[in-house]
């Protein structure tokens, strides 16, 4: 039993925890607001005051922001999709017996590990470069002219570099969660005669399902918010291209120094993290109640 | 087992997860192969054999100071963790041992304040880090790691410290100790390798993290995010050199992850998948 020495213990020992989370999450937030309503430019700080929903009129109405919208939800999209067909593929692959799988798993999961500047950097100079890089390389040997990833197909390569950072991640929960899967029940339905397909169908995508939607729900926290990628290899462009919400924010607020518009822009990223973060919350509270 | 794996079967698993293992690690492979090479080499074309020089890792010590930034990147991750664990492990224990009808809500809502997007947040934290003086700030910095790698912290210590069975602090209670000789000589010995995993998964949170170290610094308290970064600028494209300096930045973490696979399926995913 507890006794009300040690509630009161347990309570101090909460509290650090709790107030400094508080802190964090209401007053940037609150400040954040509080900005989105006000005219406050760094480069004319003379005119601060208030000014209603001008910021948020005036973000719609940049050529940036509809495009932005559409570039997050694209690049959100686009990753999950090969992460999680990928995951599961490679996961299904390494749940196999083979030689060396220890080695296959590390190299597998190593570019999870690659700090984001790193990685782009990497893509964009050795490997997507169109005159030295391994792309065009292999472009060169079979015959075709290279490409210049960045200039044509800018949204799509940062979805590959980003795909390529988070595949491990997919794939070593799919992988965990395939190696849970009751050996005996797979070796019955194969008795029964089910096929790869219908055993696949039936039996595995059903045991995943909670492990995929836990890999879609934090990839999408982290994919909502990919920014070092886009700064060191389009930097948004050409145009506005490849530039997402958190990259246009960037661009208003950090590099025009309109601290009012970026707010408002802000405002629209958290409510756009917290329709995600709704659902989160939920599959990861069911988790609790075990 | 009851079936049985044919060789046959084995060879061509072990052939087709190896070739798409290194396609996936190629991007490394190169990185580290290029770092051996010099300028010249670097942009002659595809070779996988280079010329073994250190030359480009000399370079990137003498023409950029590579230590400062990569120091930096030791301190703020290491201090963030540091600091983390200071102000979770109370709160896990507490939660985890001597749970309200509150606990889950409060586990609820400090993941929550993880879903609040960086960007959104910028302009607040960077005119509060100016007034008080702490853009390119180590210390700064290390607070603000501290801050959002905190909720994982505190949710990772929970479920390894749920795990430490109950009955024990009965027995330990019932022989008579203090709460703070429970927490000594019982629980701390079992919680020490769930504290252990959580600080490596924090420290390769937190040096990998590529949003805030960028935008709060700028030369001074720089980490290897930034320092990176700064090679993207055209004057900076040194294929050889941006190698060595990319090659020293994430051996040290690529080594710390792959001795926590496990525990990172289970930090991230917030004890979700185990």
């Amino acid at each position: 039993m507890a006794t009300r020495q040690t509630q009161t213990l347990a309570r101090s020992m909460l509290a650090p925890a709790v107030i400094v989370l508080f802190i964090w999450m209401i007053y940037p937030l609150l400040r954040t607001i509080y900005f989105s309503f006000m005219r406050y430019n760094l480069q004319r700080p003379e005119t601060y005051g208030f000014t209603g929903w001008n910021n948020y009129y005036y973000l719609f109405l940049d050529g940036g922001f509809w495009p932005s919208i559409v570039n997050t939800l694209v690049l959100v999209v686009g990753v999950l999709l090969i992460t999680v067909v990928g995951g599961i593929l490679l996961g299904m692959l390494l749940d196999q017996p083979m030689f060396g799988q220890g080695i296959v798993r590390i190299l597998v999961i190593s570019p999870f590990f690659v700090m984001p500047p790193v990685a782009a950097l990497v893509w964009k100079n050795m490997i997507l470069s169109p005159s030295y890089g391994v792309a065009a390389d292999i472009a060169k040997f079979i015959g075709i002219s290279p490409v210049d990833w960045f200039a044509q197909f800018p949204l799509f390569s940062v979805i590959m570099i980003v795909a390529w950072q988070w595949l491990p991640f997919a794939t070593l929960i799919l992988l965990t969660a395939l190696q849970s899967l009751d050996g005996e029940q797979k070796e019955a339905a194969e008795m029964d005669g089910a096929g790869f397909l219908s055993r696949f169908w039936y039996l595995t995508l059903p045991h995943l399902a909670r492990s995929i939607t836990v890999v879609i729900l934090i990839q999408t926290i982290f994919l909502l918010g990919v920014y070092a990628e886009i700064l060191v290899t389009t930097g948004g462009g050409p145009g506005y291209a490849s530039t997402n919400l958190p990259y246009l924010i960037y661009k208003v607020a950090s590099v025009g120094g309109d601290v009012g518009r970026g707010s408002a822009g802000g405002v629209i990223a958290v409510i756009l993290a917290n329709i995600v973060a709704i659902f989160l919350m939920r599959a990861v509270g069911k988790n609790l109640d075990k | 087992m009851a079936r049985a794996v044919t060789t046959q079967h084995k060879v061509v698993v072990t052939a087709a997860a190896w070739a798409v293992a290194l396609i996936i690690f190629f991007p490394i492979l190169y990185t580290i192969i290029t770092s051996f090479k010099s300028e010249q080499e670097a942009i002659q074309g595809f070779d996988l054999i280079p010329s073994f020089t250190f030359e480009s890792y000399a370079d990137v010590q003498s023409q950029y100071n590579y230590f400062k930034p990569f120091m930096n990147s030791v301190i703020i991750s290491v201090g963030s963790t540091i600091l983390a664990l200071l102000i979770a492990v109370p709160a896990a224990w507490s939660m985890a041992f001597s749970p309200t009808r509150r606990t889950k809500d409060i586990l609820m809502w400090m993941l929550s304040t993880k879903m609040m997007p960086a960007v959104a947040v910028l302009m607040p934290i960077y005119l509060l880090f100016r007034d008080f003086g702490l853009l390119d700030s180590r210390i700064g910095l290390t607070v603000m790691l501290m801050l959002i790698n905190l909720p994982i912290v505190v949710w990772m210590l929970y479920t390894y410290f749920r795990e430490i069975p109950g009955e024990i602090l009965e027995a330990a209670r019932m022989d008579g100790a203090s709460l703070w000789n429970e927490i000594v000589y019982v629980l701390t010995p079992m919680a020490i390798p769930g504290i252990a995993s959580t600080m490596l998964l924090n420290i390769i949170l937190a040096w990998n993290e590529a949003f805030w170290t960028i935008r709060l610094t700028t030369t001074e308290a720089a980490p290897l995010t930034a320092f990176i970064t700064s090679f993207s600028s055209p004057q900076g494209l040194f294929w050889a050199k941006l190698s060595a300096a990319s090659t020293l930045a994430i051996a040290p973490i690529l080594v710390m992850g792959w001795f926590s696979q496990k525990q990172l399926v289970r930090g991230l995913t917030f004890g979700a998948v185990k």
